[in-house]
Protein backbone atom coordinates (compact mmCIF):
# COMPACT_ATOMS: atom_id res chain seq x y z
CA UNK A 1 0.00 0.00 0.00
CA UNK A 2 2.70 2.42 1.02
CA UNK A 3 3.57 4.25 -2.12
CA UNK A 4 6.63 6.34 -2.39
CA UNK A 5 5.73 9.97 -2.05
CA UNK A 6 8.94 11.11 -3.61
CA UNK A 7 8.46 10.29 -7.25
CA UNK A 8 11.30 10.65 -9.67
CA UNK A 9 9.53 13.25 -11.72
CA UNK A 10 7.94 15.95 -9.58
CA UNK A 11 4.57 15.96 -11.29
CA UNK A 12 2.29 18.24 -9.27
CA UNK A 13 -0.89 16.24 -9.32
CA UNK A 14 0.80 13.07 -8.12
CA UNK A 15 2.72 14.68 -5.33
CA UNK A 16 1.30 13.61 -2.01
CA UNK A 17 -0.94 11.29 -3.98
CA UNK A 18 -2.04 9.08 -1.10
CA UNK A 19 -3.27 12.05 0.90
CA UNK A 20 -5.26 13.18 -2.09
CA UNK A 21 -6.77 9.74 -2.58
CA UNK A 22 -7.60 9.62 1.13
CA UNK A 23 -9.29 13.00 0.90
CA UNK A 24 -11.53 12.02 -2.00
CA UNK A 25 -14.58 11.33 0.22
CA UNK A 26 -14.14 14.73 1.84
CA UNK A 27 -13.69 16.50 -1.50
CA UNK A 28 -16.73 14.75 -2.98
CA UNK A 29 -18.85 15.55 0.06
CA UNK A 30 -17.82 19.18 0.05
CA UNK A 31 -18.21 19.76 -3.67
CA UNK A 32 -20.99 17.39 -4.75
CA UNK A 33 -23.20 17.29 -1.67
CA UNK A 34 -22.76 20.57 0.13
CA UNK A 35 -22.15 22.85 -2.84
CA UNK A 36 -23.71 20.86 -5.68
CA UNK A 37 -26.87 19.73 -3.94
CA UNK A 38 -27.53 23.16 -2.46
CA UNK A 39 -27.16 24.80 -5.87
CA UNK A 40 -29.38 22.14 -7.42
CA UNK A 41 -32.13 22.88 -4.89
CA UNK A 42 -31.82 26.62 -5.44
CA UNK A 43 -32.02 26.19 -9.23
CA UNK A 44 -35.00 23.85 -9.05
CA UNK A 45 -36.81 26.24 -6.72
CA UNK A 46 -37.44 28.32 -9.85
CA UNK A 47 -39.21 25.44 -11.60
CA UNK A 48 -42.71 24.08 -11.58
CA UNK A 49 -41.61 20.68 -10.20
CA UNK A 50 -44.45 18.67 -8.78
CA UNK A 51 -44.18 14.96 -8.10
CA UNK A 52 -40.86 14.81 -9.94
CA UNK A 53 -38.27 17.54 -10.56
CA UNK A 54 -38.80 19.15 -13.97
CA UNK A 55 -36.82 21.80 -15.79
CA UNK A 56 -39.89 23.92 -16.34
CA UNK A 57 -38.73 27.35 -15.24
CA UNK A 58 -41.39 29.69 -13.94
CA UNK A 59 -39.34 32.45 -12.36
CA UNK A 60 -40.35 33.44 -8.87
CA UNK A 61 -43.75 31.75 -8.98
CA UNK A 62 -42.91 29.27 -6.19
CA UNK A 63 -41.72 32.09 -3.94
CA UNK A 64 -44.85 34.14 -4.59
CA UNK A 65 -46.97 31.15 -3.69
CA UNK A 66 -44.80 30.46 -0.68
CA UNK A 67 -45.15 33.92 0.80
CA UNK A 68 -48.89 33.95 0.25
CA UNK A 69 -49.34 30.56 1.89
CA UNK A 70 -50.82 30.86 5.39
CA UNK A 71 -49.12 27.70 6.59
CA UNK A 72 -45.71 29.05 5.61
CA UNK A 73 -46.39 32.44 7.19
CA UNK A 74 -47.43 30.72 10.40
CA UNK A 75 -44.28 28.58 10.19
CA UNK A 76 -42.09 31.66 9.94
CA UNK A 77 -43.91 33.37 12.79
CA UNK A 78 -43.57 30.25 14.93
CA UNK A 79 -39.90 29.95 14.14
CA UNK A 80 -39.40 33.56 15.25
CA UNK A 81 -41.27 32.99 18.52
CA UNK A 82 -39.46 29.73 19.11
CA UNK A 83 -36.08 31.14 18.16
CA UNK A 84 -36.28 34.29 20.25
CA UNK A 85 -37.59 32.44 23.31
CA UNK A 86 -34.98 29.70 22.93
CA UNK A 87 -32.08 32.11 22.55
CA UNK A 88 -33.10 34.42 25.38
CA UNK A 89 -33.99 31.71 27.89
CA UNK A 90 -31.30 29.19 27.06
CA UNK A 91 -28.60 31.86 27.26
CA UNK A 92 -29.88 33.57 30.41
CA UNK A 93 -30.58 30.31 32.24
CA UNK A 94 -27.49 28.64 30.82
CA UNK A 95 -25.28 31.52 31.89
CA UNK A 96 -26.74 31.77 35.39
CA UNK A 97 -26.32 28.01 35.84
CA UNK A 98 -22.76 28.14 34.52
CA UNK A 99 -21.95 30.93 37.00
CA UNK A 100 -23.44 28.92 39.86
CA UNK A 101 -21.47 25.85 38.79
CA UNK A 102 -18.34 27.98 38.67
CA UNK A 103 -18.49 28.78 42.42
CA UNK A 104 -16.19 25.85 43.28
CA UNK A 105 -19.22 23.91 44.45
CA UNK A 106 -19.34 20.34 45.62
CA UNK A 107 -20.93 17.64 43.49
CA UNK A 108 -20.32 19.69 40.39
CA UNK A 109 -20.07 16.50 38.35
CA UNK A 110 -23.46 15.31 39.63
CA UNK A 111 -25.18 18.58 38.79
CA UNK A 112 -23.56 18.72 35.37
CA UNK A 113 -24.58 15.16 34.63
CA UNK A 114 -28.19 15.92 35.56
CA UNK A 115 -28.37 19.16 33.60
CA UNK A 116 -26.91 17.67 30.46
CA UNK A 117 -28.59 14.27 30.24
CA UNK A 118 -31.61 15.47 28.21
CA UNK A 119 -29.17 16.59 25.56
CA UNK A 120 -28.21 12.96 24.96
CA UNK A 121 -31.82 12.10 24.14
CA UNK A 122 -33.56 12.20 20.81
CA UNK A 123 -35.88 15.12 20.08
CA UNK A 124 -38.56 12.51 19.51
CA UNK A 125 -38.14 11.26 23.08
CA UNK A 126 -38.22 14.83 24.41
CA UNK A 127 -41.31 15.65 22.39
CA UNK A 128 -43.17 12.55 23.50
CA UNK A 129 -42.31 13.04 27.18
CA UNK A 130 -43.42 16.65 27.22
CA UNK A 131 -46.55 15.79 25.30
CA UNK A 132 -47.36 13.50 28.21
CA UNK A 133 -46.36 15.98 30.94
CA UNK A 134 -48.47 18.69 29.32
CA UNK A 135 -51.44 16.39 28.83
CA UNK A 136 -54.36 18.51 30.07
CA UNK A 137 -56.39 15.72 31.64
CA UNK A 138 -53.65 13.72 33.32
CA UNK A 139 -50.50 15.85 33.29
CA UNK A 140 -49.20 18.86 35.20
CA UNK A 141 -52.44 20.80 34.83
CA UNK A 142 -54.53 18.08 36.47
CA UNK A 143 -51.97 17.59 39.23
CA UNK A 144 -52.03 21.29 40.10
CA UNK A 145 -55.82 21.21 40.11
CA UNK A 146 -55.66 18.15 42.31
CA UNK A 147 -53.63 20.16 44.83
CA UNK A 148 -56.63 22.46 45.21
CA UNK A 149 -55.67 25.09 42.65
CA UNK A 150 -58.90 24.58 40.71
CA UNK A 151 -58.48 27.44 38.27
CA UNK A 152 -54.94 26.44 37.22
CA UNK A 153 -54.87 26.36 33.45
CA UNK A 154 -51.79 25.41 31.50
CA UNK A 155 -52.71 23.54 28.37
CA UNK A 156 -50.38 24.85 25.69
CA UNK A 157 -50.58 21.83 23.41
CA UNK A 158 -54.29 22.34 22.77
CA UNK A 159 -54.26 26.10 22.66
CA UNK A 160 -53.16 27.48 19.32
CA UNK A 161 -52.17 30.82 20.84
CA UNK A 162 -49.55 29.42 23.19
CA UNK A 163 -48.67 26.07 21.64
CA UNK A 164 -45.17 27.26 20.66
CA UNK A 165 -44.40 27.94 24.30
CA UNK A 166 -45.14 24.32 25.06
CA UNK A 167 -42.55 23.40 22.43
CA UNK A 168 -40.13 25.96 23.87
CA UNK A 169 -40.41 24.41 27.34
CA UNK A 170 -39.47 21.01 25.96
CA UNK A 171 -36.64 22.43 23.84
CA UNK A 172 -35.26 24.35 26.82
CA UNK A 173 -35.30 21.21 28.90
CA UNK A 174 -33.22 19.51 26.27
CA UNK A 175 -30.90 22.30 25.19
CA UNK A 176 -30.09 24.55 28.16
CA UNK A 177 -27.57 22.08 29.57
CA UNK A 178 -25.61 22.28 26.34
CA UNK A 179 -25.41 26.08 26.53
CA UNK A 180 -24.45 25.80 30.19
CA UNK A 181 -21.60 23.37 29.48
CA UNK A 182 -20.13 25.51 26.71
CA UNK A 183 -20.36 28.70 28.76
CA UNK A 184 -18.89 26.92 31.77
CA UNK A 185 -15.95 25.84 29.62
CA UNK A 186 -15.55 29.49 28.68
CA UNK A 187 -15.69 30.59 32.32
CA UNK A 188 -12.99 28.07 33.19
CA UNK A 189 -10.76 29.65 30.59
CA UNK A 190 -10.83 33.03 32.32
CA UNK A 191 -7.60 33.94 34.02
CA UNK A 192 -7.61 33.81 37.80
CA UNK A 193 -5.75 37.12 37.85
CA UNK A 194 -8.89 38.84 36.61
CA UNK A 195 -10.77 37.58 39.63
CA UNK A 196 -8.00 38.66 42.00
CA UNK A 197 -7.89 42.10 40.43
CA UNK A 198 -11.63 42.70 40.70
CA UNK A 199 -11.64 41.39 44.26
CA UNK A 200 -8.90 43.80 45.26
CA UNK A 201 -10.85 46.61 43.66
CA UNK A 202 -13.86 45.53 45.71
CA UNK A 203 -16.14 44.97 42.76
CA UNK A 204 -19.09 42.73 43.69
CA UNK A 205 -19.07 39.27 42.12
CA UNK A 206 -22.27 39.77 40.13
CA UNK A 207 -20.92 42.98 38.65
CA UNK A 208 -17.70 41.24 37.69
CA UNK A 209 -19.69 38.54 35.93
CA UNK A 210 -21.88 40.98 34.07
CA UNK A 211 -19.40 43.65 33.08
CA UNK A 212 -16.03 41.90 33.01
CA UNK A 213 -16.65 38.22 32.37
CA UNK A 214 -19.46 38.47 29.79
CA UNK A 215 -17.42 40.67 27.44
CA UNK A 216 -14.49 38.28 27.86
CA UNK A 217 -16.72 35.34 27.00
CA UNK A 218 -17.65 36.91 23.70
CA UNK A 219 -15.92 34.29 21.48
CA UNK A 220 -17.55 31.36 23.30
CA UNK A 221 -20.88 33.19 23.37
CA UNK A 222 -20.78 33.87 19.64
CA UNK A 223 -19.85 30.28 18.77
CA UNK A 224 -22.59 28.94 21.03
CA UNK A 225 -25.04 31.43 19.55
CA UNK A 226 -24.25 30.27 16.03
CA UNK A 227 -24.60 26.58 16.92
CA UNK A 228 -27.85 27.10 18.81
CA UNK A 229 -29.32 29.30 16.08
CA UNK A 230 -28.41 26.85 13.34
CA UNK A 231 -30.15 24.19 15.45
CA UNK A 232 -33.24 26.37 15.89
CA UNK A 233 -33.68 26.83 12.14
CA UNK A 234 -33.57 23.04 11.70
CA UNK A 235 -36.16 22.28 14.41
CA UNK A 236 -38.29 19.47 13.06
CA UNK A 237 -38.49 16.19 14.97
CA UNK A 238 -39.41 17.88 18.24
CA UNK A 239 -42.47 19.49 16.70
CA UNK A 240 -43.44 16.33 14.82
CA UNK A 241 -43.29 14.25 17.99
CA UNK A 242 -44.83 16.77 20.38
CA UNK A 243 -47.62 18.43 18.42
CA UNK A 244 -47.30 17.31 14.80
CA UNK A 245 -47.92 20.90 13.82
CA UNK A 246 -51.19 21.09 15.68
CA UNK A 247 -53.66 22.11 16.90
CA UNK A 248 -54.57 22.78 13.27
CA UNK A 249 -51.50 24.37 11.74
CA UNK A 250 -50.61 26.52 14.75
CA UNK A 251 -47.26 24.92 15.52
CA UNK A 252 -45.97 24.38 12.01
CA UNK A 253 -42.29 25.15 11.43
CA UNK A 254 -40.37 25.73 8.16
CA UNK A 255 -38.49 22.40 8.25
CA UNK A 256 -41.80 20.58 8.55
CA UNK A 257 -43.29 22.65 5.76
CA UNK A 258 -40.43 21.55 3.49
CA UNK A 259 -40.87 17.89 4.36
CA UNK A 260 -44.65 18.00 3.96
CA UNK A 261 -44.48 19.75 0.59
CA UNK A 262 -41.82 17.41 -0.77
CA UNK A 263 -42.94 14.05 0.49
CA UNK A 264 -46.64 14.35 1.35
CA UNK A 265 -48.08 16.96 -1.01
CA UNK A 266 -45.92 16.03 -4.02
CA UNK A 267 -45.16 19.67 -4.50
CA UNK A 268 -41.39 19.62 -4.88
CA UNK A 269 -41.09 23.18 -6.18
CA UNK A 270 -42.65 24.57 -3.01
CA UNK A 271 -40.33 22.41 -0.93
CA UNK A 272 -37.30 23.68 -2.83
CA UNK A 273 -38.39 27.30 -2.48
CA UNK A 274 -39.04 26.90 1.24
CA UNK A 275 -35.71 25.14 1.83
CA UNK A 276 -33.93 27.85 -0.15
CA UNK A 277 -35.45 30.37 2.26
CA UNK A 278 -34.05 28.30 5.13
CA UNK A 279 -30.66 28.31 3.44
CA UNK A 280 -30.78 32.10 3.11
CA UNK A 281 -31.69 32.45 6.78
CA UNK A 282 -28.73 30.35 7.85
CA UNK A 283 -26.43 32.13 5.43
CA UNK A 284 -27.37 35.48 6.97
CA UNK A 285 -26.25 34.12 10.34
CA UNK A 286 -23.23 32.10 9.23
CA UNK A 287 -21.48 34.28 6.70
CA UNK A 288 -20.76 37.26 8.98
CA UNK A 289 -19.67 34.85 11.71
CA UNK A 290 -17.42 32.79 9.42
CA UNK A 291 -15.95 36.01 8.08
CA UNK A 292 -15.13 37.30 11.56
CA UNK A 293 -13.97 33.93 12.81
CA UNK A 294 -11.87 32.65 9.92
CA UNK A 295 -11.44 35.58 7.56
CA UNK A 296 -10.19 37.85 10.28
CA UNK A 297 -7.66 35.38 11.57
CA UNK A 298 -5.84 34.97 8.29
CA UNK A 299 -5.16 38.66 8.13
CA UNK A 300 -4.41 39.08 11.80
CA UNK B 1 -6.08 12.30 51.79
CA UNK B 2 -6.80 13.87 55.16
CA UNK B 3 -3.82 15.32 56.96
CA UNK B 4 -3.96 13.95 60.48
CA UNK B 5 -0.87 15.63 61.93
CA UNK B 6 -2.15 18.39 64.17
CA UNK B 7 0.25 21.27 63.95
CA UNK B 8 -2.16 24.13 63.98
CA UNK B 9 -4.48 25.43 61.30
CA UNK B 10 -3.17 25.85 57.78
CA UNK B 11 -4.56 27.31 54.61
CA UNK B 12 -7.31 29.87 54.33
CA UNK B 13 -9.96 30.10 56.99
CA UNK B 14 -12.68 27.65 56.00
CA UNK B 15 -15.94 29.22 55.06
CA UNK B 16 -18.97 28.22 57.02
CA UNK B 17 -20.78 25.42 55.20
CA UNK B 18 -24.19 26.96 55.79
CA UNK B 19 -24.11 30.53 54.65
CA UNK B 20 -26.67 32.57 52.81
CA UNK B 21 -24.56 32.37 49.71
CA UNK B 22 -24.33 28.60 49.79
CA UNK B 23 -28.03 28.17 50.46
CA UNK B 24 -28.79 30.26 47.42
CA UNK B 25 -26.33 28.46 45.15
CA UNK B 26 -27.20 24.92 46.20
CA UNK B 27 -30.89 25.74 46.56
CA UNK B 28 -31.08 27.01 42.99
CA UNK B 29 -29.07 24.12 41.61
CA UNK B 30 -31.14 21.54 43.45
CA UNK B 31 -34.41 23.06 42.26
CA UNK B 32 -33.13 23.14 38.68
CA UNK B 33 -31.80 19.58 38.98
CA UNK B 34 -35.22 18.43 40.19
CA UNK B 35 -36.87 20.15 37.24
CA UNK B 36 -34.50 18.30 34.94
CA UNK B 37 -35.12 14.97 36.62
CA UNK B 38 -38.92 15.17 36.78
CA UNK B 39 -39.55 14.10 33.18
CA UNK B 40 -37.30 11.06 33.64
CA UNK B 41 -39.05 10.20 36.88
CA UNK B 42 -42.49 10.61 35.34
CA UNK B 43 -41.48 8.41 32.40
CA UNK B 44 -40.38 5.63 34.71
CA UNK B 45 -43.36 5.70 37.09
CA UNK B 46 -45.88 6.00 34.26
CA UNK B 47 -44.38 3.01 32.49
CA UNK B 48 -44.79 0.90 35.64
CA UNK B 49 -48.47 1.69 36.23
CA UNK B 50 -51.58 0.08 34.82
CA UNK B 51 -53.87 2.18 32.63
CA UNK B 52 -56.69 2.49 35.21
CA UNK B 53 -54.22 3.76 37.78
CA UNK B 54 -52.93 6.36 35.32
CA UNK B 55 -56.45 7.61 34.59
CA UNK B 56 -57.28 7.84 38.29
CA UNK B 57 -54.16 9.21 39.89
CA UNK B 58 -51.63 11.93 39.23
CA UNK B 59 -48.56 11.54 37.04
CA UNK B 60 -46.11 12.17 39.87
CA UNK B 61 -47.47 9.51 42.21
CA UNK B 62 -45.34 6.38 42.45
CA UNK B 63 -47.06 3.24 41.17
CA UNK B 64 -49.31 1.52 43.71
CA UNK B 65 -49.07 -1.73 41.86
CA UNK B 66 -45.93 -2.19 39.83
CA UNK B 67 -46.47 -3.87 36.48
CA UNK B 68 -43.93 -4.65 33.79
CA UNK B 69 -46.59 -5.43 31.24
CA UNK B 70 -46.28 -2.04 29.46
CA UNK B 71 -42.58 -2.77 28.89
CA UNK B 72 -43.31 -6.19 27.44
CA UNK B 73 -46.03 -4.71 25.29
CA UNK B 74 -43.87 -1.82 24.08
CA UNK B 75 -41.03 -4.16 23.19
CA UNK B 76 -42.90 -6.94 21.47
CA UNK B 77 -46.56 -6.09 20.81
CA UNK B 78 -47.05 -2.37 20.15
CA UNK B 79 -48.44 -1.64 16.69
CA UNK B 80 -47.23 0.68 13.99
CA UNK B 81 -49.40 0.48 10.93
CA UNK B 82 -49.98 -3.18 10.17
CA UNK B 83 -46.98 -4.48 12.08
CA UNK B 84 -47.66 -5.45 15.66
CA UNK B 85 -44.30 -6.79 16.72
CA UNK B 86 -43.39 -3.85 18.91
CA UNK B 87 -40.32 -1.68 19.18
CA UNK B 88 -37.89 -4.56 18.90
CA UNK B 89 -38.03 -4.23 15.12
CA UNK B 90 -37.03 -0.57 15.39
CA UNK B 91 -34.37 -1.40 17.94
CA UNK B 92 -32.68 -3.92 15.68
CA UNK B 93 -33.04 -1.60 12.70
CA UNK B 94 -31.36 1.15 14.70
CA UNK B 95 -28.55 -1.25 15.60
CA UNK B 96 -28.16 -2.25 11.97
CA UNK B 97 -28.09 1.41 10.96
CA UNK B 98 -25.90 2.71 13.76
CA UNK B 99 -23.11 0.12 13.84
CA UNK B 100 -22.00 0.34 10.19
CA UNK B 101 -22.65 4.10 10.05
CA UNK B 102 -20.44 4.70 13.07
CA UNK B 103 -17.62 2.49 11.76
CA UNK B 104 -17.65 3.83 8.20
CA UNK B 105 -18.07 7.49 9.13
CA UNK B 106 -15.30 7.40 11.73
CA UNK B 107 -12.91 5.50 9.47
CA UNK B 108 -13.36 7.96 6.62
CA UNK B 109 -13.36 11.07 8.77
CA UNK B 110 -10.25 10.02 10.69
CA UNK B 111 -8.34 9.45 7.45
CA UNK B 112 -9.58 12.85 6.22
CA UNK B 113 -8.44 14.49 9.42
CA UNK B 114 -5.09 12.73 9.21
CA UNK B 115 -4.53 13.88 5.63
CA UNK B 116 -5.51 17.43 6.60
CA UNK B 117 -3.29 17.57 9.66
CA UNK B 118 -0.18 15.78 8.44
CA UNK B 119 -0.19 15.66 4.65
CA UNK B 120 -1.40 19.06 3.63
CA UNK B 121 -1.87 19.43 -0.07
CA UNK B 122 -2.88 22.38 -2.14
CA UNK B 123 -6.57 23.15 -1.84
CA UNK B 124 -7.05 20.96 1.23
CA UNK B 125 -7.90 23.91 3.43
CA UNK B 126 -10.47 25.13 0.94
CA UNK B 127 -12.30 21.80 0.89
CA UNK B 128 -12.16 21.71 4.65
CA UNK B 129 -13.64 25.21 4.87
CA UNK B 130 -16.48 24.19 2.55
CA UNK B 131 -17.06 21.13 4.70
CA UNK B 132 -17.24 23.25 7.85
CA UNK B 133 -19.67 25.74 6.36
CA UNK B 134 -21.64 22.84 4.92
CA UNK B 135 -22.25 21.61 8.45
CA UNK B 136 -24.57 24.56 8.95
CA UNK B 137 -26.61 24.10 5.78
CA UNK B 138 -30.11 22.96 6.80
CA UNK B 139 -30.52 19.31 5.81
CA UNK B 140 -33.78 20.20 4.11
CA UNK B 141 -31.81 21.89 1.35
CA UNK B 142 -29.94 18.69 0.47
CA UNK B 143 -32.77 16.29 1.23
CA UNK B 144 -34.18 15.80 -2.23
CA UNK B 145 -30.99 15.76 -4.33
CA UNK B 146 -29.84 13.05 -1.94
CA UNK B 147 -32.99 11.07 -2.75
CA UNK B 148 -32.08 11.30 -6.44
CA UNK B 149 -28.46 10.25 -5.80
CA UNK B 150 -29.52 7.25 -3.74
CA UNK B 151 -32.10 6.29 -6.34
CA UNK B 152 -29.47 6.45 -9.07
CA UNK B 153 -27.16 4.28 -6.98
CA UNK B 154 -30.01 1.86 -6.34
CA UNK B 155 -29.72 2.45 -2.60
CA UNK B 156 -32.88 4.46 -1.94
CA UNK B 157 -34.85 2.88 0.88
CA UNK B 158 -32.06 0.52 1.87
CA UNK B 159 -29.96 0.43 5.00
CA UNK B 160 -26.78 0.92 2.96
CA UNK B 161 -28.19 4.17 1.61
CA UNK B 162 -28.87 5.43 5.10
CA UNK B 163 -25.33 4.48 6.17
CA UNK B 164 -24.02 6.58 3.29
CA UNK B 165 -26.21 9.52 4.36
CA UNK B 166 -24.97 9.36 7.94
CA UNK B 167 -21.36 9.11 6.75
CA UNK B 168 -21.75 12.19 4.60
CA UNK B 169 -23.56 14.37 7.12
CA UNK B 170 -21.39 13.27 10.03
CA UNK B 171 -18.24 14.12 8.15
CA UNK B 172 -17.82 17.83 9.02
CA UNK B 173 -17.84 17.48 12.79
CA UNK B 174 -15.80 14.26 12.80
CA UNK B 175 -13.19 15.57 10.38
CA UNK B 176 -12.82 18.66 12.55
CA UNK B 177 -12.47 16.48 15.64
CA UNK B 178 -9.75 14.29 14.13
CA UNK B 179 -7.91 17.06 12.34
CA UNK B 180 -7.62 19.06 15.55
CA UNK B 181 -6.53 16.03 17.51
CA UNK B 182 -3.88 14.85 15.03
CA UNK B 183 -2.54 18.39 14.85
CA UNK B 184 -1.75 18.25 18.58
CA UNK B 185 0.33 15.06 18.30
CA UNK B 186 4.07 15.80 18.31
CA UNK B 187 5.39 16.39 14.82
CA UNK B 188 8.64 14.53 15.62
CA UNK B 189 6.79 11.23 15.66
CA UNK B 190 5.51 11.83 12.18
CA UNK B 191 8.90 12.99 10.91
CA UNK B 192 10.74 10.05 12.46
CA UNK B 193 8.35 7.65 10.76
CA UNK B 194 8.83 9.39 7.44
CA UNK B 195 12.59 9.16 7.79
CA UNK B 196 12.16 5.45 8.44
CA UNK B 197 10.38 5.25 5.12
CA UNK B 198 6.89 4.59 6.47
CA UNK B 199 4.24 5.74 4.02
CA UNK B 200 0.89 7.43 4.31
CA UNK B 201 -1.10 4.36 5.35
CA UNK B 202 1.69 2.88 7.42
CA UNK B 203 1.89 5.97 9.59
CA UNK B 204 -1.87 6.10 9.89
CA UNK B 205 -2.35 2.50 10.97
CA UNK B 206 0.81 1.98 13.00
CA UNK B 207 1.34 5.35 14.66
CA UNK B 208 -1.70 7.62 14.51
CA UNK B 209 -4.36 5.03 15.18
CA UNK B 210 -2.79 3.53 18.34
CA UNK B 211 -2.01 7.01 19.67
CA UNK B 212 -5.47 8.39 19.28
CA UNK B 213 -7.74 5.91 20.99
CA UNK B 214 -9.29 8.58 23.27
CA UNK B 215 -10.43 10.67 20.34
CA UNK B 216 -11.84 7.58 18.66
CA UNK B 217 -13.87 6.92 21.80
CA UNK B 218 -15.14 10.52 21.73
CA UNK B 219 -16.07 10.11 18.07
CA UNK B 220 -17.89 6.84 18.74
CA UNK B 221 -19.91 8.45 21.54
CA UNK B 222 -20.76 11.42 19.35
CA UNK B 223 -21.81 9.25 16.42
CA UNK B 224 -23.71 6.56 18.31
CA UNK B 225 -25.87 9.12 20.11
CA UNK B 226 -26.26 11.27 17.03
CA UNK B 227 -27.23 8.46 14.68
CA UNK B 228 -29.38 6.64 17.19
CA UNK B 229 -31.34 9.85 17.81
CA UNK B 230 -31.78 10.68 14.14
CA UNK B 231 -35.34 10.97 12.92
CA UNK B 232 -35.34 12.94 9.69
CA UNK B 233 -32.96 10.75 7.66
CA UNK B 234 -34.61 7.60 8.93
CA UNK B 235 -38.02 8.74 7.80
CA UNK B 236 -36.86 10.10 4.43
CA UNK B 237 -34.36 7.50 3.26
CA UNK B 238 -35.70 4.17 4.49
CA UNK B 239 -38.73 2.02 3.87
CA UNK B 240 -41.12 1.36 6.78
CA UNK B 241 -39.64 -2.09 7.40
CA UNK B 242 -36.25 -0.45 8.06
CA UNK B 243 -37.53 2.47 10.17
CA UNK B 244 -35.19 3.23 13.07
CA UNK B 245 -36.41 3.22 16.64
CA UNK B 246 -37.09 6.97 16.85
CA UNK B 247 -39.41 6.88 13.84
CA UNK B 248 -41.19 3.84 15.19
CA UNK B 249 -41.58 5.45 18.61
CA UNK B 250 -43.18 8.48 17.01
CA UNK B 251 -45.53 6.24 15.03
CA UNK B 252 -46.52 4.25 18.11
CA UNK B 253 -47.16 7.29 20.30
CA UNK B 254 -48.79 9.56 17.75
CA UNK B 255 -51.09 7.00 16.17
CA UNK B 256 -54.59 8.32 15.93
CA UNK B 257 -56.32 4.98 16.15
CA UNK B 258 -57.15 2.98 19.25
CA UNK B 259 -56.92 3.77 22.94
CA UNK B 260 -53.94 5.85 24.03
CA UNK B 261 -51.84 3.57 26.18
CA UNK B 262 -49.76 6.07 28.08
CA UNK B 263 -47.87 3.45 30.04
CA UNK B 264 -46.85 1.59 26.88
CA UNK B 265 -45.88 4.90 25.27
CA UNK B 266 -43.64 5.81 28.19
CA UNK B 267 -42.04 2.37 28.28
CA UNK B 268 -41.36 2.72 24.55
CA UNK B 269 -39.92 6.19 25.14
CA UNK B 270 -37.53 4.94 27.81
CA UNK B 271 -36.49 2.01 25.61
CA UNK B 272 -35.70 4.42 22.77
CA UNK B 273 -33.76 6.75 25.03
CA UNK B 274 -31.93 3.96 26.80
CA UNK B 275 -28.97 3.48 24.45
CA UNK B 276 -27.90 7.15 24.36
CA UNK B 277 -28.61 7.52 28.08
CA UNK B 278 -26.43 4.54 29.00
CA UNK B 279 -23.66 5.87 26.77
CA UNK B 280 -24.03 9.28 28.36
CA UNK B 281 -23.91 8.08 31.94
CA UNK B 282 -21.04 5.66 31.30
CA UNK B 283 -18.90 8.02 29.25
CA UNK B 284 -19.28 11.11 31.45
CA UNK B 285 -16.59 13.63 30.60
CA UNK B 286 -15.88 12.15 27.19
CA UNK B 287 -19.44 12.98 26.10
CA UNK B 288 -18.92 16.58 27.17
CA UNK B 289 -15.69 16.63 25.20
CA UNK B 290 -17.52 15.33 22.17
CA UNK B 291 -20.20 17.99 22.18
CA UNK B 292 -17.69 20.70 23.04
CA UNK B 293 -15.67 19.66 19.99
CA UNK B 294 -18.33 21.26 17.86
CA UNK B 295 -17.80 24.54 19.64
CA UNK B 296 -14.02 24.54 19.56
CA UNK B 297 -12.70 26.70 16.82
CA UNK B 298 -11.36 24.83 13.81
Amino acid sequence: MAQSNVSGRPFRLFRNLNAKIAAIPMILTALVIFVGFSLWTVVYSFTKSGLLPRQDFVGLMQYERLWSNTKWLISIQNLLIFGICMLVFSFVIGFVLACLMDQKIRFEGVFRTILLYPFALSFVVTGVVWQWLLNPDLGIQSVMRGFGWESFAFDPLNNSRIVMFGVVIAALWQGTGFVMVLLLAGLRGIDDEIWKATRIDGIPTWKTYLFVVVPMLRPVMVTTLVIVTAGIVKVYDLVVAQTNGGPGVSSEVPAKYVYDQMFLNQNLGQGFAASTMMLITVAIIIIPWAYLEFGGRKRG
Amino acid sequence: MVDLTLDGPRGPKPRRAISGRNIMIYGTLIVVALYYLIPLYVMVVTSLKGLPEIRMGNIFAPPVEITFEPWVKAWSEACTGLNCDGLQRGFWNSVRITVPSVIVSILIASINGYALANWRFKGAELFFAILMIGAFIPYQVMLYPMVILLRELGLYGSLTGLVLVHTVFGMPILTLLFRNYFATLPDELFKAARVDGTGFWGIYFRIMLPLSLPIFVVAVILQVTGIWNDFLFGVVYTRPQYYPMTVQLNNIVNTTTGVKEYNVNMAATILTGLVPLVIYFVSGRLFVRGIAAGAVKG
